[in-house]
């Protein structure tokens, strides 16, 4: 009953968390976006952009976005950060959340900053105090505690700053080779036509006038459907808790049942019909189902409370907590049919227990006794209830086939592994072992054993938690660079033409190594093969990728390959003395994809106002994986040289606190350098990776307890038996110490191979996620697998030794009484 | 002659709520080294609960027991059991055999849980097995065998450390007449020829006139304790009738 309680509890928790959250941002949902629309363009609008903005009417606010390093001159902190330059009302609807609370407020007409609280507290820097941006140095009016729409993850890569805009220029980071994102806020009249304004800008964008913009109706569909996402696949991993609480069941009612047998014969022979017999267990079952169901979903309930914690850095809107009734009883509904489906297994088999049995006694087989054709009905209405759940929780059918299939091979993956496990170990019983060796591993088989189910549910729990632990190694060992030696470590960006030199300069004389200096060149592209790329977009039939067309390069130029490069096809041209033919260019593989281009074709650069004719020349692979300046576009020595342009600088720095005095040194004499510090990315994307691990491992954990608590039951219904076969070996003669070794010897084996069976389908998983999505070999962490098993071992052993605790510093006699009794 | 067990003034009460049950009230008695003992006596007499004294798998609320000359009183439970891996052999009614383990490994546990070469051992728990009949049965579980063959099994394990005493609980109790005799006797001739002390409870009054001495219980106390060559069936029954 407790495995059904746990598998429901998951499925209302989740259930009525996304009705909450639902409900909250329908109720928020202009908050989302704090304003009725939002439109983006990574340079200053067109005239005909701003001509329709205004022709909308209502209140417009603007704001620049962009990344930079700040400066906290109390504490002589630097920190690359998100600042957004905000002029006039925004936000239109919700509110910036500040404190002190005025600070929203003021900051405008006080020329002042607000700065994230996380990095005010880590930093201890209070309001009052003051921030260097660029040139200007900012009095710091409070702490950014919430800005409509924003998850606080948001601030996860950066903390957020905001400044007026009103004299952002003085900062001196406005200049070429900065990313600037022009930003404006409309809030529309009342009753203004959404649908019209949605059409006039697409109209606007139909005529190549490039920007991008949000409503509140598709931010609204946008973080639903994120929503959606996250929570269909939370409730399936809680509804394989349910599942296998549901093996969890069958197989404790098996034991029950099997242990019934006699009471059954007895009331078979005093006249009661086969189909009484059955009913007498079925109401039992049923019972217990609905009782489990209606605590489990209780539980859930206040389960439910707990969730926001876990995911509110994730979410854009304050979540309000209702009860959902409707989650609760698809909860219930879904608890008790599964406990009843999964218990009709055995409890079908009773009306074949013959009247017969009480004048002998016969080791009955009870799964023998049903025959083939109910247990096929059986798992057919299983399988139909189990695709139908998931088609609710996913809306589509093909997927919830998926998921059903890909749930039975999984289970029977497992099972499988469980019955090669327990074969193998079986064949380990050699005369040759110790005594308690043998027993220990024999007990695994004793009469009546749960053996593969305990396997089957640990497996599945197991195969769940350890495939996302895995898989989030794989990835935080691909971007963790910054332990590998020669390897840069520090990377400085927007480095000015006239700054280059000043800055290696800086590097140099602090005794640090710089790995790469590499010039960058803004530039756009114009056509390809005597076609222009707005010709080529207006093109419906192109197989040109729009952001292949439409994007900015930042190009380098240099005379040979570096490490993370390999040549592909054609030929590499280090440089060029002939300005006025077309350039030799060499262009990365996926990007030669996404243009549909082949090697010759030829290619004109719109490099700041200047065209420059090129052709391809070659096609290069590029390691995109390495912490260093990688182009899509590389151009032969000799071209760009005099185009305008600014540099990237990697440094390996021996340690922290090298790094740190660098990036200090740099910002206070060149604030607009950016400098990303390699090995505190890695650790803010790991902070990430685990947030998020943790939210589905909460999930997954239900699996594990739901395993448990059959483990728990198994051992509870097994605990006689056990006792007797304890006190049988005192009797014999044993001590104390030879019984409970045996007990943790049994124990620890079961641990092992439960942990072993569910390692390997998730190694298996890990692997696969690797290749397929990630492009990644997969080399499993021993140390994790170890842990692992560890943690497993000693759950498994814990419950266990539970069971039989107390029993052993006891007469075996007083023993056998007081179970017995 | 030495006696192997010896019990003075040996009680043992039970607390059911607020009512005390003694179920051996105050028994002394000695048995010598050798010989063949039946304890009857009606149901609740106390007949179980006086042999799970004397093999110290119980402890008396009052009175001292020795078993070959050790004192069960001081040991402890690991102590005790050492005595009983040691000296003592058992049959029981229920057989008790280890269901995870074949016959032959079931014979073999008394002296594994002792540490002893395997080898050895394992040749010694196959000629007990033939010679009680279960040569060809050694790799079998209990479950796929039957009562006899089961109990059997339990002899031969009561045997494999050549015990000083064997404790035997209505061991034909849930066998057939004809089983039942096959292992009466062959409890009897493993006795004779081992020499060891056979400490017999049963209802089986046939079975308890072949042993050398019989000691009646009623209501936890010993009524008669007589050797039991010169009486006949009929005076034996009396016992129960009383």
């Amino acid at each position: 009953m407790a495995a059904i309680i746990v598998g429901v509890a998951a499925q209302v928790a989740i259930t009525s968390f996304r009705a909450s959250l639902n409900h909250s941002i329908e109720s928020q949902a202009k908050e989302l976006l704090g304003a009725d629309l939002e439109v983006e363009r990574n340079a200053p609008f067109q005239p005909e952009l701003q001509e329709v903005l205004d022709s909308l009417g209502g209140e417009q606010s603007t704001a620049l976005a962009f990344t930079s390093m700040v400066y906290f001159p109390k504490n002589e902190a630097t920190r690359l950060s998100q600042i957004r330059a905000f002029e006039g009302g925004f936000p239109f609807y919700g509110d910036l959340l500040t404190n002190p609370a005025s600070a929203a407020a003021e900051f405008q007409q006080n020329n002042t900053a607000l700065v994230d609280a996380p990095i005010m507290t880590q930093l201890g820097i209070e309001p009052g105090d003051s921030i260097k941006v660029g040139q200007v140095t900012y009095k710091i009016e409070g702490a950014i505690l919430e800005i409509p729409g924003q998850p606080v993850a948001a601030s996860f890569f950066g903390p957020r700053i905001i400044i007026p805009k009103e004299n952002v220029e003085e900062t001196g980071l406005l200049q070429r080779g900065s990313r600037l994102e022009y930003i404006a806020y409309l809030k529309l009249d009342a009753g203004t036509d959404m649908q019209a304004v949605e059409d006039r800008l697409d109209q606007l964008r139909d005529d190549n006038i490039r920007f991008s913009f949000d409503t509140v109706r598709e931010r609204k569909e946008e973080v639903g459907e994120a929503i959606t996402y996250l929570s269909n696949f939370l409730n399936l991993i809680g509804f394989i808790a349910l599942l296998l609480g549901g093996i969890g069941v069958a197989s404790s009612i098996f034991v029950y049942i099997r242990q019934k047998i006699n009471t059954v014969a007895v009331l078979r022979c005093v006249g009661v019909s086969s189909q009484q017999a059955l009913s007498i267990y079925l109401i039992q079952a049923t019972a217990m189902g609905f009782i489990g169901s209606v605590i489990g979903a209780a539980a859930g309930s206040v389960v439910q409370l707990y969730l926001p914690v876990l995911v509110q850095d994730f979410l854009p809107v304050s979540i309000e907590l209702f009860i959902s009734w409707v989650s609760i009883l698809i909860g219930i509904l879904t608890g008790l049919v599964i406990s009843v489906l999964f218990a009709l297994f055995p409890l079908l088999a009773i009306r074949k227990i013959s009247p017969l049995f009480t004048l002998r006694s016969v080791d009955v087989n009870l799964s023998g006794l049903l025959e083939n054709r109910v247990k096929a009905i059986l798992g057919s209405v299983l399988s139909v209830f189990v695709v139908g759940y998931a088609w609710l929780m996913l809306g589509s059918f093909l997927p919830a086939l998926f998921f059903a299939l890909g749930l039975l091979a999984c289970l029977l993956l497992l099972t499988g592994f469980a019955k090669l496990i327990m074969r193998f170990s079986r064949k380990l019983i050699k005369p040759g072992l110790p005594y308690e060796w043998r027993q220990g591993l024999s007990n695994l088989y004793r009469p009546n054993n749960q053996t593969t189910t305990l396997l089957l549910t640990f497996g599945l729990g197991v195969t769940l938690i350890s495939s996302l632990y895995l898989t989030q190694d794989l990835l935080l060992e691909q971007i963790d660079f910054s332990e590998q030696e020669n390897l840069p470590n520090l990377a400085l960006y927007d480095v000015q033409y006239d700054q280059n030199e000043g800055v290696n300069e800086m590097i140099v004389d602090r005794g640090l190594e710089i790995i790469q200096n590499v010039p960058i060149v803004t530039m756009r592209l114009q056509a390809i093969n005597g076609r222009s790329t707005t010709e080529i977009m207006e093109d419906t039939s192109r197989n040109v990728r729009r952001w292949a067309l439409n994007r900015e390069y930042r190009s380098t130029y240099r005379d040979s390959l570096v490490g993370t490069e390999t040549l592909q096809e054609g030929e590499w041209t280090g440089s060029v003395d002939n300005t006025d033919e077309a350039v030799p260019v060499s262009i990365e593989v996926d990007l030669m994809e996404d243009l549909n281009a082949s090697v010759g074709d030829t290619l004109v650069w719109d490099v700041q106002g200047i065209p420059i004719e090129s052709f391809i020349a070659s096609t290069r692979s590029v390691d995109w994986g390495q912490p260093q300046p990688n182009f899509f576009v590389v151009f032969p020595a000799g071209v760009l040289e005099p185009a305008p342009q600014f540099f990237a600088t990697t440094i390996n720095t021996p340690n922290q606190q090298a790094s740190l005095d660098l990036q200090q040194e740099i910002v206070q004499k060149y604030p607009n350098i950016s400098a990303l510090d390699i090995s505190q990315i890695v650790q803010s994307i790991r902070e990430f990776i685990d947030k998020i691990t943790f939210v589905i491992q909460f999930i997954g954990l239900f699996s594990i307890i739901t395993g448990l608590i059959v483990l728990a039951g198994s051992a509870a219904t097994s605990r006689f038996q056990r006792m007797r076969e304890a006190v049988l070996l005192r009797t014999l003669g044993a001590s104390k110490k030879q019984v409970i070794k045996i007990q943790v010897i049994e124990y620890v084996l079961l641990g092992v191979m439960a942990s072993i069976t569910g390692l390997i389908l998730s190694i298996g998983a890990s692997a696969i996620i690797g290749y397929f999505y990630f492009e990644l070999t997969f080399v499993p962490n021993l140390l994790i697998i170890g842990v692992e098993i560890l943690i497993l071992t000693s759950l498994v052993l814990i419950i266990g030794l539970i069971n039989t605790w107390g029993v052993h510093n006891k007469p075996p006699l007083e023993v056998l009484r007081a179970e017995a009794a | 002659m030495l006696n192997i067990l010896e019990s003075k003034r040996l009680t043992r009460e039970f607390k059911s709520g607020s009512k005390t049950l003694t179920v051996v009230d105050d028994i002394s008695f000695s048995i010598e080294t050798g010989i063949s003992c039946a304890i009857v006596g009606p149901s609740g007499s106390g007949k179980t609960t006086l042999l799970g004294l004397c093999a110290g798998l119980d402890r008396p609320t009052s009175g001292t027991i020795s078993l070959n000359n050790i004192p069960l009183n001081p040991l402890n439970e690991d102590e005790r059991a050492s005595v009983r891996n040691q000296h003592v052999g058992f049959v029981f009614q229920t057989f008790q055999l280890v269901p995870t383990l074949t016959a032959l490994e079931n014979v073999m546990v008394p002296l594994e849980l002792r540490g002893e070469a395997t080898k050895d051992v394992r040749s010694r728990a196959f000629e007990l097995l033939e010679s009680v009949g279960l040569g060809d049965r050694t790799h079998h579980y209990p479950t796929q065998l039957s009562g006899g063959e089961q109990q059997r099994v339990a002899i031969a394990r009561a045997f494999i450390n050549e015990p000083k005493i064997l404790f035997a609980d209505e061991p034909t109790g849930n066998l057939d007449t004809e089983t039942g005799e096959y292992i009466e006797s062959l409890i009897f001739d493993l006795n004779r020829e081992q020499k060891t002390t056979l400490i017999l409870v049963t209802h089986d009054l046939e079975l308890a006139s072949k042993c050398d001495r019989i000691i009646k219980l009623k209501n936890g106390r010993i009524s008669e304790d007589s050797f039991v060559q010169a009486e006949t069936e009929t005076e034996i029954n009396s016992a129960f009738d009383e």
